[in-house]
């Protein structure tokens, strides 16, 4: 047995394992997918997902094989391209970047019909979100899984300042973007004592809770009917009335968002957030306030969920609770963590590519939150840091080897 | 009244303490919240179903029969104990020395993955559970505990004894144990901390499944969504009871399904979910280890 060439040894052993995952896989999802009703029993669908699966592992083999190393192509496709970015923004004068990029956001939708507008609207609103979600998740390392609160409460603000007190929405712009950092500071207070996970699920229940209160406080938001004729933006005589207009307005806020973001992580605090994420205990010894600065996070971070949520409700002049489930809260959780957490440009390609592939691609509708979630552990597992990697994320987050986890001289490192 | 609540609150609440002890053996072992362990208890409910239709389309047992029933609780077991030693392989294993968060988004992608393929797999629309039980029962003080309220406290009080005796006596749970105190000194002395690992996720997702078979019989309808609200209160249990500690589950799952009862009961049922989070809200701040469990928040 021993003269068995290397190349066949390394063959045989994967391709059982990718057999046997197949068959695995296969018999895992019968139950569910069988239909005693149907002919053949449905029995296409498991043999489907077998194959799938070994179609998987096949070019998973092949990809090592053909590349030699342990990485994938794809990882270093990835790898080179976020490099060749970085580079490129390295070497450009940013200025000249920033112009390009304002400029193409500026002209191109001139040429573009509703439809594409109210797309790259809704990107607009997604990319202010998930930066403001990228504070708490990306920088400060606070899993928060009920973000989604925050944009109700600035949507609710909106909606119901304007119907019922009449306050226009730029003087509602800012309240609620204040009400939603108070909000963050009355949940942080009481939860930000805990460690991570704890926070994840609590942060989740009160997601939940504030909806549960929308759908039932009937008196003042009206219950499940939600909240309607909500009064459109106005400035100097001109009322926002086409998706062109709000589309410019959802521009200037993610602007503002990119700067004030782009600003924060390179600040003190966002060294101060860094430090925490990677090490709670570390950095408290050096002088960060923890308290302090995990309610930062959560207040700023909230803020642009409460812009995001008066602009929404302005441009929709209806908002009801429907808007607000958790799986809103998980989509842009997956935009931060698809496109890279604490990387500002990593986050707005996953926020875009998040509303805009959906879009493209209507008949997987249903589909979509089932590939939400098997990218997210995809990503976890196989690309931690994002698409595009924060530079200083990518060292953190880049996978320890074996032989570097367990024990160095005698202290344990985790 | 008061007693129909509190017999509603006991078969709630047991139910609630089997999910619970899923998430408090992986928390003890690993450290890790499973989010996708609300799911795995929605997978045994459905696993109930499709047992129930194939035996009885096939004409393999008669379908009122404690066979069926017992035959439905077994394929629901090793269902799901099969689905969470793979999601704990494919999901978690690869990410055991990454940051913190990594586990936890990958355990959300998981429950969202599997929520949406049941939902693709069985439909969006809720699922009538066969009705195994006849509509007998006990009168007690003027209330009513019916046959399957006795049944599911039974059965959840012989798995509870099951699992005591499993991890105080037998020597898996010994290597349970010593895994959950310290993984590397375990190693060491010779135990595979990865079978450990994984066993721990077959036991407690067999439990979720007996959970899941139980409660569809009790509600006698079951959808996609069960598992998101009842892992949040199972979790919720757990912390109660000091999570990573196996008799607080229990405690705490009894605990929490009472004060639902009687909350739903004499305040509001409206906002009858709201309670358990506030409750969870109020034990992390003012006892953050639980009723029963150790100081474990700051070991470094």
């Amino acid at each position: 047995m021993q003269d068995r060439s290397p190349s066949k040894r390394f063959l045989k052993r994967p391709l059982l394992r990718i057999v046997l995952a197949s068959l695995w896989f296969g018999l895992l999802s019968l139950p569910l997918m069988i239909d005693l009703q149907s002919p053949h029993f449905g029995l296409v669908h498991p043999l489907m997902v077998s194959a799938a699966v070994a179609l998987s592992g096949l070019l998973r083999l092949l990809a090592s094989h053909w590349s030699g190393a342990s990485r994938s192509w794809l990882e270093r496709l990835l790898e080179a391209s976020g490099s060749a970015i970085r580079r490129l923004d390295e070497r450009l004068d940013r200025r000249l970047l920033y112009a390009l990029a304002l400029a193409s956001a500026v002209l191109i939708p001139l040429g573009l019909n509703r439809y594409y507008i109210d797309v790259l609207t809704q990107v607009g609103i997604y990319i202010t979100l998930a930066l403001g979600l990228n504070i708490v998740v990306g920088l400060a390392g606070l899993l928060d899984l009920g973000y989604i609160a925050f944009y109700a409460v600035g949507a609710y603000s909106y909606g119901l300042l304007s119907t019922r007190v009449g306050l226009s929405f730029w003087e509602v712009l800012p309240v609620g973007a204040l009400l939603a950092a108070i909000f963050g500071v009355l949940l942080g207070i009481p939860v930000l004592r805990l460690r991570g996970d704890y926070l994840a699920i609590v942060t989740l229940g009160f997601g939940e809770m504030i909806r549960i209160t929308l759908n039932n406080w009937d008196s003042v938001t009206r219950g499940p009917n939600g909240i309607i004729g909500i009064a459109r933006p106005k400035i100097w005589g001109f009322t926002f009335s086409k998706p062109i207009h709000y589309y410019y307005l959802i521009v200037a806020i993610v602007l503002l968002t990119i700067f004030v973001v782009d600003r924060l992580n390179r600040s003190r605090i966002g060294r101060a957030w860094t430090a925490m994420r990677d090490d709670e205990v570390a950095a408290e010894v050096m002088g960060i306030d923890l308290m302090k600065t995990k309610l930062l996070a959560f207040s700023l971070g909230a803020t642009w969920a409460g812009l995001a949520g008066v602009f929404f409700a302005g441009k929709m002049t209806f908002i009801s609770p429907e808007s607000f489930t958790f799986f809103e809260s998980v989509i842009i959780l997956c935009m931060v963590v698809l496109g890279g957490m604490g990387s500002v440009p990593g986050v707005i390609l996953g926020a875009a590519l998040l509303v805009i592939l959906p879009e493209g691609m209507r008949q997987f509708a249903l589909y979509r939150m089932l590939i939400f979630g098997g990218a997210m552990v995809l990503m976890m597992v196989l690309r931690p840091q994002g698409l595009i990697a924060s530079p200083r994320r990518a060292i953190g987050l880049r996978r320890k080897g074996p032989g570097r986890s367990a024990v160095v001289c005698g202290i344990q490192t985790r | 009244m008061l007693v129909q609540q509190l017999i509603n609150g006991l078969t709630l609440g047991s139910v609630y303490a089997l999910i619970a002890l899923g998430y408090t053996m992986v928390y003890g072992i690993i450290e890790l919240i499973n989010f996708a362990h609300g799911e795995i208890y929605m997978l045994g409910a459905y696993m109930g179903i499709v047992a129930f239709s194939v035996l009885t389309t096939l004409h393999l047992t008669a379908p009122n029969s404690g066979a069926t029933l017992f035959l439905m609780m077994i394929a629901a077991m090793l269902f799901c104990g099969a689905c969470g030693v793979t999601v704990e392989r494919l999901a978690y294993r690869p990410l055991r020395n990454a940051p913190r968060l990594s586990p936890l988004i990958s355990a959300l992608g998981v429950s969202i993955f599997l929520q949406n393929f049941v939902m693709l797999a069985q439909g969006p629309r809720d699922k009538g559970f066969p009705h195994l039980f006849a509509h007998g029962g006990i009168d007690l003080f003027g209330s009513r505990i019916s046959a399957i309220q006795i049944f599911i406290m039974v059965t959840s009080v012989l798995m509870m004894v099951g699992l005591q005796l499993l991890v105080r006596r037998t020597k898996i749970g010994k290597a349970m144990r010593a895994t959950a105190q310290d993984k590397q000194m375990a190693s060491l002395v010779g135990i595979d901390v990865d079978r450990i690992i994984s066993v721990t996720f077959l036991i407690g997702s067999a439990l979720a499944a007996v959970a899941g078979v139980m409660v569809g019989m009790y509600y006698g309808l079951i959808n996609f969504f069960i598992g998101y609200i009842a892992g949040i209160k199972a979790f919720t249990a757990a912390v109660l009871g000091g999570i990573g500690s196996i008799p607080g589950a229990m405690l705490g799952g009894l605990l929490l399904g009472l004060i639902e009862a009687l909350g739903a009961g004499y305040i509001s049922s409206e906002y009858k979910d709201v309670f358990a989070f506030a409750i969870l809200v109020l034990v992390l701040i003012f006892r953050p280890t639980g009723l029963l469990g150790s100081d474990i928040s700051r070991r470094v």
